[in-house]
């Protein structure tokens, strides 16, 4: 059972979340229309693309825009759960090991403790984005059972990981739920709004662009003050 | 009953028209008629299929549903937070389910997005500053506005300001003879004041092509004749167009995209046929992003610029300044405290705040921000269009509130607006709420501190 899910089945999900994540990358930026969205993409490409780069930048940076400053418990959240959420899956040693077994190479890793305190962090953050869906009226008002469900995807392997990780009730059973949620995450990543994993980079990007080529880029001596 | 006489999907393309239209008083009629509109399924997915491409339908996909957008808009500020005034609340139960439904949906559901659409969002654009994902309502709202336009669902006001645009070429009634004759009355007018004024019409290869809004000619012709002393002072070489003055576009805030396109178009023929150096726009911020910034599209010209550089008031203006063409009396210069609006349509849609600053730094003493200011400004509340809606007098007028802290918050009684919306807005929120202020575009300001120089004098001054 585990040889499968580690073996096959991961190399499948692995081969949807990205391919199908590439996809949609490459399909986002066919369905542009400088008409329809009213941008030149083409004849200002450069001076768009320091837009775009400048603005994903600095919406990753903890309080590198107004809306990050003027949210901190937001801006705590997402960035608890989200540097989590990148970093250990890529470097935990255990992924690692499994990844040289499968592909042949495998990336650096992350000291033990180090992991640990990231995992939790993340479930930490993971939390704290649930408390304010329940908390906040203008996010309950917008909040559905898919975003729940989505919520739910994205916190279970870390959770399932981290109770096998302490070897807290049956290891068996917590590394096999680990493994399930991790690979069904992988899985439908393209197809719900998990997908936004590469489409905040178009859309986040692409508004950097419009700032800079239409709207007052070539005026402003500055950078559009995100 | 598919399509009433004045409630329609067809706009108005003749005077006729127009005229009858107009004599719907408050659109009564027009209003009890949409009730009964049907909506064209099939014309409306069709469109969807065609114009609602990857930027919008991922915008709808991928909300966070994270309500980081909500502080951001006035409009939820003010409407003491409904949470139905959260900005990704509004786009997604509108535009969200008409997308996912394909076009299907009831007359009811299309007068609910009319009243969202022009009562719950001027197109102010802050809220995609304040999405992490870059999600745009602003841009969102005004594609659904061109969808409910294309249905026959748009407030009376926006029907008739479409069909000005489509029958005059201009936002009111104002003929090439009229505006050509308020031309030389303007000039005669004050020629006596300032020897040698003219207001040149049709003058070829000019530096400065100057247009404008049709309310000026039409309401206040002394604007134009500000405009035409401030550039004699400065010893221009100038020209107004007899065609293709107008610069407004009422057509966008309806989302009359074919209206759009002839109003720009007449005003860019004019550019090619008079070969002026540059444009130069009047004191307006929704002319501005319609014949500048939005323009260029409609028009399908690819490099998203118009035809000669154009520039907006406050852009020639301070190079007028910085240059020295105008000087300004230092003992002339405004004592009390004063404080600035930033028009979205060309602060945060087209980078010009820096230039806004520059002008109050010769003319002021005492300059005060409002808080936030430049890009992070708020709407006035009078934008989109929100101004003129009857329908919506009452949420338009909540809306102002904003503004009006925003305006006691600085301390100033005196507002400088260099936009015809805002102007509006301040008026009528003095208006509404009386707090005691004044509010000016920048022409009458400058005109009264500017060192006449002496040749452009009158004679008999210098006998004197
Ligand atoms: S564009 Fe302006 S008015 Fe419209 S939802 Fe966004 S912030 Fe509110
Ligand atoms: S801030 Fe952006 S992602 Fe969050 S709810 Fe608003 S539109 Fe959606
Ligand atoms: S009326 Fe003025 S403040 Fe309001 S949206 Fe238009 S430019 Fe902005």
């Amino acid at each position: 059972m585990i040889g499968f899910l580690t073996g096959p089945m991961l190399m499948i999900s692995l081969a949807i979340f990205f391919g199908g994540l590439a996809y949609r990358a490459v399909m986002y930026v066919r369905g542009l229309s400088w008409q329809l969205d009213r941008v030149a993409y083409k004849p200002h490409f450069t001076h768009g693309l320091k837009g775009a780069l400048h603005s994903i930048r600095r919406w990753m940076i903890p309080g590198g825009t107004y809306g990050w400053r003027t949210q901190p418990f937001m801006a705590a959240a997402f960035f608890l759960f989200h540097i989590g959420a990148v970093l250990v899956p890529l470097f935990l040693l255990g992924h690692q090991v499994l990844l040289k077994q499968l592909l042949g190479f495998s990336l650096p890793t992350l000291p033990s403790l180090a992991a640990d305190v990231l995992t939790v962090v993340a479930i930490i953050g993971g939390v704290m984005l649930a408390l304010r869906r329940i908390a906040l009226t203008e996010v309950r008002i917008l909040t559905t059972p898919y975003d729940w469900f989505i919520l739910a995807v994205s916190v279970a392997p870390f959770v399932t990981g981290f109770i096998a990780r302490m070897h807290w009730g049956n290891y068996d059973f917590w590394i096999i739920a680990h493994i399930l949620t991790g690979e069904l995450l992988l899985i439908i990543a393209p197809f719900t709004k998990l997908s936004h994993i590469v489409l905040f980079f178009m859309s986040r990007g692409q508004l950097g662009m419009d700032y800079s080529i239409k709207r007052g880029g070539m005026k402003r001596n500055y950078a559009f003050p995100w | 009953m598919p399509e009433g006489t004045f409630c329609n999907k067809q706009p108005i393309n003749t005077e006729e028209d127009l005229k009858s239209l107009l004599g719907d008083k408050g659109g009564a009629q027009y209003y009890e008629e949409m009730k009964h509109l049907d909506v064209d399924v099939p014309a409306l997915a069709a469109t969807l299929e065609k114009t609602c491409k990857a930027r919008i339908r991922t915008w709808l996909e991928i909300c966070a549903h994270c309500g980081m957008c909500a502080d951001s808009c006035f409009l939820y500020r003010v409407s003491e937070r409904d949470p139905k005034q959260v900005p990704a609340y509004k786009i997604q139960s509108t535009l969200g389910v008409i997308v996912k439904n394909k076009g299907n949906v009831s007359n009811e559901f299309m007068r609910h997005c009319v009243d969202v659409a022009w009562s719950q969002c001027t197109c102010c654009n802050r809220c995609g500053m304040y999405c992490p994902h870059g999600i745009d309502m602003g841009v969102m709202f005004s594609y659904l506005r061109g969808l409910l336009f294309s249905q026959g669902f748009v407030p009376w006001e926006m029907k008739i300001g479409s069909g000005m645009h489509r029958v005059y070429n201009a936002q009111m009634d104002v003929t090439e003879e009229d505006w050509v004759d308020t031309c030389e009355w303007m000039a005669d007018e004050y020629g006596e004041e300032w020897p040698g004024l003219e207001i040149p019409v049709d003058k070829e290869d000019a530096d400065i092509m100057y247009t404008l809004n049709a309310r000026e000619p039409k309401h206040y012709p002394e604007d134009l004749a500000e405009a035409a002393i401030l550039f004699h002072i400065a010893g221009e070489n100038w020209t107004v167009p007899s065609t293709g003055w107008e610069q407004t576009s009422l057509a966008m805030f309806a989302g009359d995209w074919a209206a759009c396109k002839k109003q720009v178009e007449t005003v860019y023929s004019a550019i090619e046929r008079l070969r002026p150096k540059r444009v130069v726009g009047t004191e307006c911020g929704h002319a501005h992003r319609a014949t500048v910034i939005e323009g260029p599209y409609w028009a399908g010209r690819e490099d998203g610029l118009p035809p000669a550089p154009y520039i907006h008031y406050v852009e020639w203006l301070a190079e007028a300044l910085r240059t020295g063409k105008i000087k300004i009396d230092p003992s002339k210069k405004i004592k009390e405290p004063v404080t600035l609006q930033d028009s979205c349509n060309y602060i945060r849609n087209h980078g010009l705040s820096n230039i806004t600053r520059e002008i109050m730094s010769y003319i002021a003493e005492d300059f005060r921000e409002m808080a936030p200011n430049r890009e992070h400004n708020y709407c006035c509340g009078g934008g989109g269009g929100f101004n003129g809606i009857g329908k919506y007098r009452h949420q338009r007028n909540e809306a102002l509130k904003t503004k009006r802290d925003q305006i006691l918050d600085t301390g100033c009684k005196l507002v400088v607006a260099p936009c015809h919306n805002c102007w509006d807005a301040i008026r009528d929120l003095e208006e509404e709420f009386e707090i005691g202020i004044r509010w000016t575009f920048l022409k009458p300001l400058i005109l009264k501190m500017a060192i006449i120089p002496d040749h452009l004098k009158l004679q008999e001054d210098e006998d004197e």
